[in-house]
């Protein structure tokens, strides 16, 4: 946790200039009891008005003193502890942004949206309080301490007993209530699922009339969550009434033993009240120890989870030495390649899988969910790097290409399709911002996108909302295909990315893609033959290998598999017939 | 987070019903909710209040019984001030023993009952509010199971999973302060007040004069707080924005080489965000300082003036010593109030969130006749049937159609084309605008809600299973299903072989979302879901695209069975499925455009005709 101190580092001035201010706070404080000491001693028993008059001036003065030392401590420890933020939350999202594919793999995109919102903001605060509250408690614990016992040593007895008590009360609390806190949150978590699960499908309670039902599995994990917090929040309610409970009676004691004190001559008047001030003021301050220690727990697990991910390694990176030449034909060749998401000797997604296409050619690829296609494109912009072979494009490794270069020359239209808030023209342009509009129309007329843009009230310039929310699935499919197509890459992915786009539509797609982007290697991956058919090549996946290759006709007399899926397509209405 | 930062410093020794804030249970939302924010004003607070405490009734001895316990816990720690200072002036000041002892011990007494008192309230209240954000909880869950699906159509999951955490979180937070808080507040005031005035008039009023400038100081730095937190919220909404987007859509970010432009936008927003937060950060800081001087300001009024006061005998140190309790006593509750403004605020306005979905109309409005259990036959009549969400956006316009009981009917079209909405209707999960639908020659706005959905079984696109077993998966097709039943339903789905060969068979536990299974085999599970449902009508809404061809040429032999014996409704895109439908609708732009069996549609060469030929015809 305390790596990220680092961060804190540049701004080491106010980092320093608030605890210092919170001493003079502090200092300030400390001498207000021993002045009302001095007044009632020396200005009331000994009959002195003028020094009555000179110490509530002095009072005054010191508190002035201390607004000082408490507005400077704010101000410097909101300083540093804003700063230390931006920058904790910039550098945690530039390094999201230079993970790899692998890396997001491993972290949800869930939980590292938290880790730079949530935990970040958990760390500025904490940092915050470091520089303020865990200054000021324990000062004014030690400081109490130190002005009673020059006071009074014999009547400090008390406070040895007092004081270790309240740790150990302390100490119990914090040990019985931290697990609890673990239980409250995954019951939570329960609850929370349940609804989130209901929600999803709520469609089928509703279809199969389940509402009862799920009220009770629903009434189940309220139940047992409601029990725990309760619990819980039972068991913290002791630490007020026991604190002030052993705060008081050491009060009562301090009063019956200083009033023996008193008796024997050994303690003045004013002495034991401000005693008993700082009595007060020390043990109050303890009840704050336990509020520091919930924050340093809290403040550490946010400090795992943001360091988790800065320990990620990513493990593409640019070559040291790029290869200079640049994809320009668009050769894409695959040589005895095997790859697998896990760890070395994990399980292989693909196995051994070598062919060529050549330069305007377009290669079909077909199987069944979990065959591997998509692993399979995934290496060509090197999303991941392959364990065993190579993949080359142009003739060259592409692990020796610049990253960027390489990226710039495979457009990837993804499955799913990640619009972005912003303009339907922004969104088209996403990958080459300095597109004019020419160009962002012909890509769209290319995607069959145009037409659906230009009905819309503001066209081009509609504005979306995030994640593209008000359009419709066929619709975001077709701009993302857009943006690719205005990238003019070399080498164009479409991974199953016209799924949710009707048929009509889907071969219009195909047309303009033939027409437009004739020199483009283009990789289409799909679940019909139609949409394959008439490629260069069909690459049929089974299991992560390489099934059959060939032109439709060649798989058609040599392929069982691809066969079959034909006639699942094609001929398995007529069979019905037959 | 800004309430605890200006409460924290002398939370500490506030009055014993308080939990120091960090010690506090974390609540829903957990740690991580701290980002600094305005509090949201309330619009009704009266009535919300009054429906809060309606809900809060429902417990009544527990409540009075905490307001008992908050009285006394507010009377103890009132009074023991005031023998604080009678122990100095008739004991120690004259150095009398005898009586100090027994002082002493009534002291004890009162701490003790006090302490006690205290937590007993804690502790009663705790079960209070936790029963009532309990049934809380379970009546918006209640009510969500109730509404109607356009209800679910027009919110994200997020939002309402929220009014079921945070908004109740709040309601809790709100409610801790409120029910206990005020009435010490004003048990303390007031009882503070007549001891006071009792004690010394003059050292009474002299403590009252810092009540103003604390009342002036929390209004002053309240208000410009604000502002600021509002510019900082804003601005933290935007990052928060940002930061959902790209990093959701991180890959795509990759992809397109965006990473450099994202982070420049990002350190703009976070920039600006970091110039707010200072501001605010130090504007709401100041509280702690200015009022802890004011308390230093007022101990040392009382200390100087109750001096010279002593000298000149008109009062004693003893009550001195007591004024300087009661000033800081008196002081803390209205200090305080700001902070509590702010929680019953948002607990306010978190509850009228929750009850603003309670308010909602359900679906379950008219109650419509029964059928006693008798089953449909399930002969389907659609008469001039019309429906827009909006009346200047009609969804389908005037469509007709017929299917005899087991007839397979299947809708074509392009996406938008209002295929979904027909078996939506059907089910009754919107309401036609105009026409009528009728089931064996029943209108079904006559029909019972739940008997019409009992006799509609659906298989849809994403299949969806829930964590459990996978028996109880299936089991939800019907509740008193036994094992047996179970089984044959999967045997009919083909399902069978594929959770026999899993290590548990159908006692495996299936993750939420099922992601321990394939589609293909989620969607087995459905099927055999609706075969146990065992309805007379049933809906296949792309219950097969997103399965690869071959997955569902196997499944294929499954839906036959399902379909037997039923009417059934088909949507699909690949016409391979439906190609021998007994009649095909094909629906365009909201209308039934051609209307036939596969052959007499192809001989027609419309637009179904068309639409074949693209699919089947290479590309070109």
């Amino acid at each position: 946790m305390w790596r990220l101190g680092k961060y804190l580092k540049p701004y080491w001035l106010p980092a320093l200039l608030a605890p210092l201010f919170m001493v003079l706070e502090v200092c300030m404080d400390l001498m207000q009891p021993k002045l009302l000491q001095r007044i009632v001693d020396d200005g009331i028993a000994a009959g002195d008005a003028g020094e009555i008059q000179r110490t509530g001036l002095l009072m005054l003065g010191v508190a002035l003193l201390g607004v000082i030392g408490g507005v400077g401590c704010t101000i410097y420890s909101s300083i540093a502890s804003q700063n230390f933020g931006r920058d904790l939350r910039g550098s945690l999202f530039g390094k999201v942004q230079s993970l790899s594919f692998r890396n997001l793999d491993n972290l949800p995109t869930g939980t590292l949206i938290t880790r730079i919102t949530n935990d970040v903001t958990q760390l500025q605060t904490f940092v915050q309080m470091l520089l303020r509250m865990f200054v000021r408690s324990p000062m004014l614990i030690v400081g109490s301490l130190v002005m009673a016992v020059t006071i009074n040593a014999k009547l400090t007895l008390i406070l040895a007993v007092s004081v270790p008590l309240l740790f150990v009360f302390l100490f119990f609390l914090v040990r019985f209530s931290l697990p609890m806190f673990a239980t409250v949150q995954k019951r939570l978590d329960g609850v929370n699922g349940r609804l989130q699960e209901n929600l999803n499908g709520i469609r089928v309670v509703k279809a199969f009339v389940r509402s009862d039902y799920e009220e009770e599995r629903f009434g189940e994990v309220n139940r047992d969550y409601t029990s725990v917090m309760t619990r819980g929040m039972r068991i913290m309610a002791l630490n007020m009434p026991v604190m002030t409970l052993i705060l008081n009676i050491s009060i009562i004691a301090v009063l019956w033993y200083g009033g023996a004190l008193n008796r024997s001559g050994d303690l003045a008047v004013g002495e034991l009240v401000a005693y008993i001030n700082y009595v007060t003021q020390m043990l109050s301050s303890m009840l704050s120890i336990g509020m520091i220690l919930t924050f340093i727990s809290r403040a550490k697990a946010s400090a795992d989870r943001v360091n988790e991910v800065f320990d990620e390694r990513p493990d593409i990176e640019n070559p040291t030495h790029a290869h200079p030449g640049n994809v320009k034909g668009g050769v894409v060749e695959f040589d005895h390649v095997s790859f697998g998401y896990g760890k070395e000797n994990g399980e292989l997604a693909l196995h051994d899988i070598s062919f060529t296409v050549q330069p305007g050619q377009t290669l079909g690829i077909l199987g069944a969910t979990g065959s591997g296609k998509t692993s399979l494109v995934s290496l060509i912009p090197r999303l991941y790097d392959p364990r065993s072979g190579e993949v080359r494009i142009d003739g060259t490794p592409v692990s020796e290409l610049e990253l960027s270069s390489l990226r710039e020359k495979v457009g990837v239209v993804l499955q799913e399709a990640n619009l972005f808030s912003g303009t339907i023209a922004d969104n088209i342009r996403f990958g080459r911002p300095e597109a004019t509009d020419a160009e962002v129309q012909r890509a769209a007329r290319s995607a069959q996108a145009h037409e659906f843009i230009e009905r819309m009230p503001e066209g081009y310039a509609t504005r979306l909302g995030q994640k593209g929310i008000n359009l419709s699935g066929g619709q975001k499919q077709r701009i993302a295909i857009a943006r690719a197509l205005l990238m003019r890459p070399a080498v164009l992915i479409l991974d199953d990315s016209t799924s949710a786009v009707d048929l009509t539509t889907e071969s219009k797609i195909r047309g303009a893609l033939e027409q437009e982007m004739g020199g483009t290697t283009k990789l289409i991956i799909a679940q019909r033959i139609s949409a394959v058919r008439g490629a260069d090549l069909i690459l049929v996946m089974d299991r992560g290998a390489v099934a059959a290759i060939g032109t439709h006709d060649e798989l058609m007399q040599d392929s069982e598999i691809y066969r079959e899926i034909y006639r699942s397509q094609v001929s398995e209405g007529s069979e019905a017939y037959a | 987070m800004p309430n605890e930062q200006q409460g924290e410093r002398r939370e500490a020794n506030r009055d014993p019903n308080k939990l120091p804030g960090g010690l506090s249970m974390p609540g829903p939302g957990g740690p991580g909710r701290g980002v600094p924010g305005p509090k949201e004003r309330a619009r009704n607070t009266g009535a919300t209040i009054r429906r809060l405490w309606a809900y809060l009734n429902q417990q009544r001895a527990g409540l009075i019984l905490v307001y008992i316990l908050t009285a006394i816990a507010a009377l103890v720690t009132m009074v023991s001030p005031y023998f604080l200072g009678v122990a100095i002036d008739r004991f120690i000041t004259p150095g009398r023993a005898e009586g100090l002892l027994g002082l002493c011990i009534l002291l004890l007494g009162l701490y003790a009952g006090g302490a006690i008192s205290s937590w007993l309230q804690a502790y009663v209240m705790t079960g209070v509010a936790q029963r009532m954000l309990q049934s809380l909880r379970g009546d918006l869950f209640r009510k969500y199971q109730q509404l109607p699906v356009s209800f679910f159509d027009t919110r994200t999951h997020g939002e309402l999973m929220s009014r079921n955490t945070n908004d109740i979180e709040n309601v809790s937070n709100g409610l801790n302060q409120t029910v206990t808080q005020m009435l010490t507040s004003l048990i303390v005031v007031v009882g503070s007040l007549v001891l006071m005035l009792s004690l010394n008039v003059w050292l009474t009023l002299l403590s009252l004069v810092t009540i103003p400038l604390v009342m002036l100081a929390t209004r002053m730095i309240g208000g410009v707080t604000r502002r600021n937190f509002k510019a900082q919220q804003e601005h933290l909404g935007a990052l928060n924005g940002l930061i959902e987007e790209s990093v959701g859509g991180q890959r795509t970010v990759q992809i397109f080489r965006r990473e450099k432009a994202m982070q420049a936008e990002f350190g703009a927003i976070n920039g600006k965000l970091n110039k707010a937060a200072i501001k605010a950060q130090i504007v709401s800081g100041l509280v702690g300082p200015v009022m802890n001087m004011l308390n230093n300001v007022n101990f040392a009024l009382i200390a100087a003036v109750g001096g010279w006061m002593v000298w000149k005998d008109w009062t004693t140190v003893g009550i001195i010593v007591s004024f300087l309790n009661y000033s800081r006593q008196f002081g803390r509750p209205i200090s305080d109030l700001a902070n509590q403004y702010n929680l019953i605020q948002s607990g306010v306005a978190g509850a009228e969130r929750v009850f603003e979905i309670l308010d909602l109309d359900t679906e379950y409005e008219e109650h419509g006749r029964s059928l006693d259990g008798r089953s449909m036959r399930g002969e389907v009549t659609f008469e001039q049937v019309s429906f827009a969400y909006k009346p200047e956006q009609p969804i389908l316009q005037d469509v007709n159609f017929h299917a005899k009981p087991g007839q397979k009917i299947a809708l074509v079209g392009p996406t938008g084309a209002g295929k979904t909405t027909i078996v939506n209707l059907l089910t009754r999960f919107y309401e036609i605008s105009s026409g009528q639908i009728a089931i064996d020659g029943q209108n079904i706005r006559e029909l019972d809600k739940n008997d019409l959905r009992r006799n509609v079984g659906m298989v849809l696109q994403d299949a969806y299973v829930f964590a459990g077993s996978i028996r109880d998966n299936i089991r939800y097709g019907r509740l008193d299903a036994s094992d047996e039943e179970i089984e044959r339903a999967a045997e009919l789905a083909n399902a069978d072989a594929f959770i026999r060969a899993l290590p548990k068979g159908y006692d495996t536990t299936l993750t939420m979302g099922g992601s321990n299974l394939s589609h293909g085999q989620r969607q087995l599970l459905t099927i055999a879901r609706a075969v146990l449902a065992d309805p007379a009508i049933l809906i296949l809404d792309e219950a097969t695209s997103s399965i690869d061809t071959r997955t569902e040429m196997h499944i294929q032999q499954a839906m036959r069975s399902l379909m037997q014996g039923r009417t059934s409704f088909v949507i699909a895109h690949r016409l391979s499925t439906i190609r021998d439908a007994d009649r095909i609708l094909f629906m365009n732009a909201g209308r039934a455009e051609e209307q036939g069996t596969h052959e007499e549609l192809i001989a027609a060469k419309g637009l179904y005709y068309d639409l074949y030929m693209s699919q089947f015809k290479p590309a070109g």
